[in-house]
């Protein structure tokens, strides 16, 4: 009731107060971030621009400038190549396993009534589970002598497999192991994305004889689903890209190199060998797929993929 | 001729329901078949954890042990390494991260949803930004900085990467900026100072949201490895992944009985906390994931 006695005047000001209070207190709360912000990320990202152009190297004294040398010898580095490629290949496997696999188990989990939480507490329990303690039950699974997965091998007739000593299938393995974690986690995404789909939907799909499972899945589900594919599709390159803690535990980049992935050469250059001059420019080209991967994402969130 | 109408029903209905039954034997299967490869290291690692080593390195594998030697394994990998510490370390270490995160980033959501304030857009194009950056990439200047200051081998450094949490002001100033204003300007108007209008009346409002940022900050960093190993090379302040890790070492791989043990006491209070609170850990994943 005062604010109706107050003078035009009187209002001009304490609005005024207002919008100085806001600004004040606007800043006031957003400083303690700011100031992380600064601290954690962003004299970080600067110092390491400045280190990946010197031959820097942790707890020596001398620091050359040497200009873009680190990343032209990154480019051309066999190791680094083939890590890369060791990554994009388990990048490879690991996407579409993990996200088709998830999309499979979320359509034949969403219409169970009685058994769907059972179902999604099982495929949910490795998201939990802390990943190096499995890598290590994983190790002695796929044992070439004592594990169960070659013991069903042998008892089916077939020769057992080294699946960790063998560079050929090492990687391949890890990716399994990596499609083993991250299952549960996509296929929660995707059934928020499949209860979201109108139910009439499907009854209007009937009617138009559109009646088999495959048929509805195609005209209905795919195409509704498109924005939280795409989003699953692109978080999970993001953290298959970022693998690292499979292959320190059980691997160590072998056997001759065929799991030596980017971010575990990253961790050898940078805190083993302290090239530290080095290791900034691998982590700029690190940096570099992750905002094409990012920059993707936001690109199809933008563009809604809708039908 | 009366009788064929009812037949060819019953004959149809009969085949519909034989096509239901198989389409169901079919869905189960493949849901059975995946099951068991998601749970089948939960269940050997169980198992391993109670066999005496004369039957893990038996060339026949059985699932179920003929002699119990669960306690002789238990007690081996807890004489052998802290685990317990492990386990405590990884309490401090995602409590001390998860209070300092919601105290940085609630406030500064609420400044960015609903105050005015020069830099504004500023600081949110950075906190974008921010979320495209793993902690990898500071990770070495973080490093240098930490070994400079003589604060390697702390909780405070274990912790420091993620005091700052982009995600999750990100997370919050969607929530708030659905806040209705009139409550907040009501608020005002009773005397209210913004600080109380923040911690009384808008964040409770978000604890949806705040319980799903929990489960995933804890679940992040229980499991994180890659920056403890970078900056604790002593046992004592081992986080659960890396204390694994040092276990597996010293253990040598070869004693599964006692590396499954400890596996399993390291893993068990996430699992443990998921059964119970399943609802709560799905809803957030759904909320932080979807955005």
């Amino acid at each position: 009731m005062t604010l109706a006695l107050d003078t035009p005047m009187q209002l001009v000001s304490s609005r005024r107060r207002r919008l100085w209070i806001e600004r004040v207190t606007g800043l006031g709360f957003a400083a303690p971030a700011l100031l992380l912000l600064v601290l954690t990320i962003l004299a970080p990202l600067a110092v390491l621009v400045v280190l990946s152009l010197t031959n820097y190297e942790f707890g020596g004294v001398d620091l050359d400038f040497v200009g873009l040398a680190n990343f032209q010898k990154a480019l051309a580095d066999p190791i680094i190549r083939r890590s890369l490629l060791n990554t994009l290949i388990y990048v490879a496997i690991m996407v579409p396993g993990g996200v088709f696999g998830a999309l499979l188990i979320a359509i034949l989990i969403h219409r169970r009534t009685r058994t769907r939480s059972l179902y999604e507490v099982i495929y949910f329990l490795p998201v939990t589970s802390t990943l190096i303690a499995m890598a290590t039950v994983w190790q002695f699974l796929l044992h070439p002598s004592l594990g169960p997965v070659n013991g069903l091998l042998k008892w089916l007739g077939f020769a057992p497999i080294a699946f960790l000593s063998e560079p050929s299938t090492a990687l391949a393995t890890l990716a399994v192991i990596g499609i083993w974690q991250i299952l549960g986690f996509n296929m929660i995404l995707f059934l928020a994305g499949l209860t979201a789909i109108p139910r009439d939907l499907y009854e209007a799909a009937d009617i138009d004889g559109c009646s088999g499972g495959i048929d509805r899945f195609l005209t209905i589900t795919w195409p509704l689903l498109g924005p939280t594919t795409m989003f699953v599709v692109i978080t999970t390159m993001i953290t298959a890209f970022k693998i690292f803690d499979t292959v320190a535990v059980m691997t160590r980049g072998g056997p001759v190199g065929s799991t030596e992935v980017l971010l575990y050469n990253i961790y050898l250059e940078g805190f083993q060998y302290f090239h530290t001059g080095y290791a900034a420019a691998l982590t700029f080209i690190f940096l570099a797929f992750i905002l094409v991967f990012s920059a993707a994402q936001t690109f199809a969130l933008d563009k809604k993929v809708h039908y | 001729m009366s009788a064929s109408p009812p037949l060819v029903a019953t004959v149809s209905s009969a085949h519909s329901a034989a096509r239901r039954f198989l389409s169901l034997v079919l869905i189960h299967g493949v849901l059975i078949a995946g099951a068991l490869f998601m749970l089948a290291p939960f269940i050997w690692m169980l198992v391993t954890s109670i066999k005496p080593p004369a039957e893990i390195f038996s060339a026949e594998i059985a699932l179920w042990p003929k002699q119990f030697y669960g306690v002789e394994n238990y007690r081996f990998a807890m004489e052998k390494a802290p685990l317990l510490r492990f386990a405590l370390n990884g309490v401090i270490l995602c409590a001390g991260i998860l209070v300092v995160q919601l105290l940085v980033a609630i406030p500064c959501a609420y400044a960015l949803a609903k105050l005015d304030f020069p830099g504004r857009n500023l600081l949110f194009v950075l906190v974008l930004l921010g979320l495209c950056i793993p902690v990898q990439v500071p990770a070495m200047p973080l490093y240098i900085g930490l070994a400079q200051l003589g604060l390697l081998n702390t909780y405070f450094a274990m912790m420091v990467p993620f005091f700052l949490s982009v995600f999750a002001i990100f997370l919050f100033r969607q929530f708030f900026r659905s806040f209705p204003d009139d409550i907040i300007n009501a608020a005002r108007l009773d005397g209210m100072s913004e600080f109380e209008i923040v911690w009384r009346i808008v964040t409770p409002s978000a604890w949806p949201a705040i319980a799903a940022f929990a489960v995933f900050s804890i679940v992040a960093h229980w499991n994180d490895l890659y920056w403890p190993l970078i900056v604790i090379s002593d046992a004592k302040l081992a986080p659960p992944p890396l204390g694994m890790m040092f276990f597996a070492d010293a253990e040598t791989g070869s004693n599964y009985g006692a590396l499954t043990a400890a596996a399993t006491i390291l893993t068990a209070p996430l699992v443990l906390a998921f059964l119970i609170a399943r609802r709560r850990f799905i809803d957030g994943i759904t909320m932080t994931g979807v955005k």
